[in-house]
């Protein structure tokens, strides 16, 4: 009894404090990293007041969200209001559960990750129009809709480019998947070359789900105020800027896994494991390479907020409908017809 | 605590929300809280098939009906603006209409449900489990070898709903202004911008040659 209490919650308990913490420690590094970089490409120092360099500048963004006053407008729906943020975390951090970080080291090897991810994915959306039409203002209401349309549409963009890696890999467990990419060629044995338009098409309709830019019609500063969340103040805004971030941070693990081998090195094959010291090191696969790919991965986000303008509603509709749509499902076919005749290989043993 | 007993208890605790959210779904007053109230109907059906190892159709439910369908079905509801006191108008004239619709579907199911009662047999091992497989794996053979054709008349049957709803509702509005993406892309600049050069600042005119005034 005690044992399997132990077995059953307590270590479970555990783990996912192991994964939630240094995610949220990783989100106020990435917000600093943001405003640094974007502060770099604007020919600015970003912030650098606070710790040395201004590292501690998102904690003490932290503080200062946390001790404001969390405002309910008027005629606000008062329980819907408060639970939008939450409705909007809890989905940003359960997705997690599934992510293999390296051969052993994953919360929950579920067989049907890639759809419980999906899953996952397509709730978070909840909370933006929950938060929408709880707040009672049309600004807000406006962002709600916007950004219900793109999720959706991108959605089935993201769901058509997961198909072809299911393709390729025979397998909807993530873990498998990256196996799936392991090889003698190094980095040329990763889904990204057989599959790289549908690599494209994920990553940038992976910034598209998260409402970043230049697809931020959720937010829309410059034309409907904040969009979805311009009502929220203090630690219930906190919590939506959370969810994006983690988010961003999920895609960019997600675009590792899927596309760019997950833990596996980019030397994979080329260097024998009898090799002295760090340099069998480099041609192992570990849990280093993939922070560094998701490192990479994001950091394209924040380029990408720095250089494009932002999209018009209806061409970023137009994008997801009658562009990434008709690719995604045209390379379907040539996922199959590569897997049919043996043009890819997948696995060590297979 | 053995695993059956922490089955039964979590079949009841999800049922017992799916029920209260089904019947929160026809007593709510405000729309938006009804369809809130639906999302939760289907996600806690969802939870009680993942507890029948239904893996894949639990997944699939949330990320069709909770995480796509909803959302519309939120969206236009969202838009609606309703008047509750005229919905209520009717409520007494149409009562036993409802009543009698009620009773009759009710019956139905009682009685499909007696049918099959009488007809029940063991379905035996899970299938997935005796073949060694998971449940995605072995409903995605199941479906592409044994019922391949049945599987293609539903694919077909939807693709032709979906043409058809498509047909019914768009409708070509000939005073609409619509922008070609590819005429946009291929605008040359020099159609549309004259460029002129010239000089930052403008120069120093030169003085007229002062005519000798006679």
């Amino acid at each position: 009894m005690a044992d399997q209490l132990i077995n059953q919650v307590v270590w479970p308990l555990i783990y996912i404090l192991c994964i939630v913490l240094p995610l949220v420690i990783a989100v106020a590094m990435f917000v600093y990293w943001e405003r640094k970089v974007i502060g770099w490409m604007h020919v600015r120092l970003g912030p650098n007041k606070i710790g040395p360099g201004g590292v501690l500048q998102a904690f003490a963004d932290v503080v200062k969200l946390l001790i404001k006053e969390v405002i309910l407008p008027t005629k606000a729906n008062r329980f819907l209001y408060f639970l939008a943020p939450l409705i909007g975390l809890v989905p940003a951090l359960a997705a997690w559960a599934v992510i293999p970080f390296s051969g052993k080291m994953v919360l929950s090897n579920a067989n049907a990750g890639i759809l419980y991810l999906l899953a996952m994915t397509s709730m978070g959306v909840y909370g933006i129009i929950i938060a929408g039409w709880a707040s009672n203002s049309r600004y807000a209401l406006l962002g709600a809709m916007r950004s219900a349309a793109q999720v959706i549409s991108y959605e089935l963009a993201m769901g058509l480019c997961l198909v072809c890696v299911m393709v390729l890999a025979g397998s909807l467990n993530l873990s498998e998947i990256v196996n799936a990419q392991a090889g003698g060629k190094g980095l040329f044995e990763w889904f990204w070359l057989p599959l790289l338009p549908v690599f494209v098409i994920y990553f940038v309709s992976g910034v598209a789900e998260t409402n970043r830019l230049p697809f931020d019609m959720a937010e829309g500063e410059s034309e409907i105020v904040a969009g979805f969340h311009v009502e929220y103040s203090g630690s219930a805004f906190a919590l939506f800027f959370l969810a994006e971030y983690a988010n961003m941070i999920l895609v960019s693990f997600l675009s590792a896994i899927f596309f760019l081998g997950g833990w596996l090195s980019p030397l994979q094959g080329w260097i024998s494991a009898d090799a002295p010291g760090w340099i069998s090191w480099l041609g192992a696969g570990s849990f280093a390479w993939l922070f560094i790919k998701a490192f990479v991965m994001s950091f394209f986000f924040l380029w990408f907020r720095a250089t494009f303008p932002r999209y018009r509603y209806d061409q970023i509709m137009r994008l997801g409908w009658k562009v990434f749509i008709p690719i995604a499902i045209a390379w379907v076919f040539v996922a199959g017809l590569l897997k049919y005749y043996g043009l890819v290989s997948t696995g060590v043993g297979a | 605590m053995n695993p059956q007993t922490l089955q039964i208890i979590c079949f009841y605790a999800f049922s017992l929300v799916a029920v209260a959210a089904a019947l929160s779904v026809i007593t709510l007053k405000n729309t938006v809280h009804a369809v809130l109230a639906l999302v939760l109907t289907f996600f806690s059906a969802a939870c009680l098939w993942l507890l029948l190892d239904a893996e894949f159709l639990a997944l699939a439910l949330v990320v069709v009906y909770v995480g796509a369908v909803m959302v519309l079905f939120l969206f236009v509801v969202m838009m609606l603006d309703i008047d509750l006191e005229k919905m209520h108008e009717g409520f007494v004239k149409f009562l036993p209409v409802g009543v009698i619709v009620a009773v009759v579907m009710l019956a139905e199911m009682l009685g499909l449900i007696g049918v099959r009662a009488m007809h029940a047999r063991d379905l035996g091992a899970d299938p997935a489990a005796v073949a060694g497989v998971s449940n995605t794996a072995w409903l995605g053979q199941a479906l592409y070898t044994k019922f391949l054709l049945p599987f293609e008349v539903a694919a077909l049957v939807l693709t032709v709903g979906l043409v058809a709803a498509v047909a019914l509702t768009l409708r070509e509005r000939r005073d609409a202004r619509y922008e070609s993406a590819s005429q946009q892309v291929k605008v040359d600049p020099r159609d549309r911008v004259r460029i002129v050069k010239m000089a930052a600042a403008r120069p120093d005119e030169p003085t007229a040659p002062q005519e000798p005034q006679p």
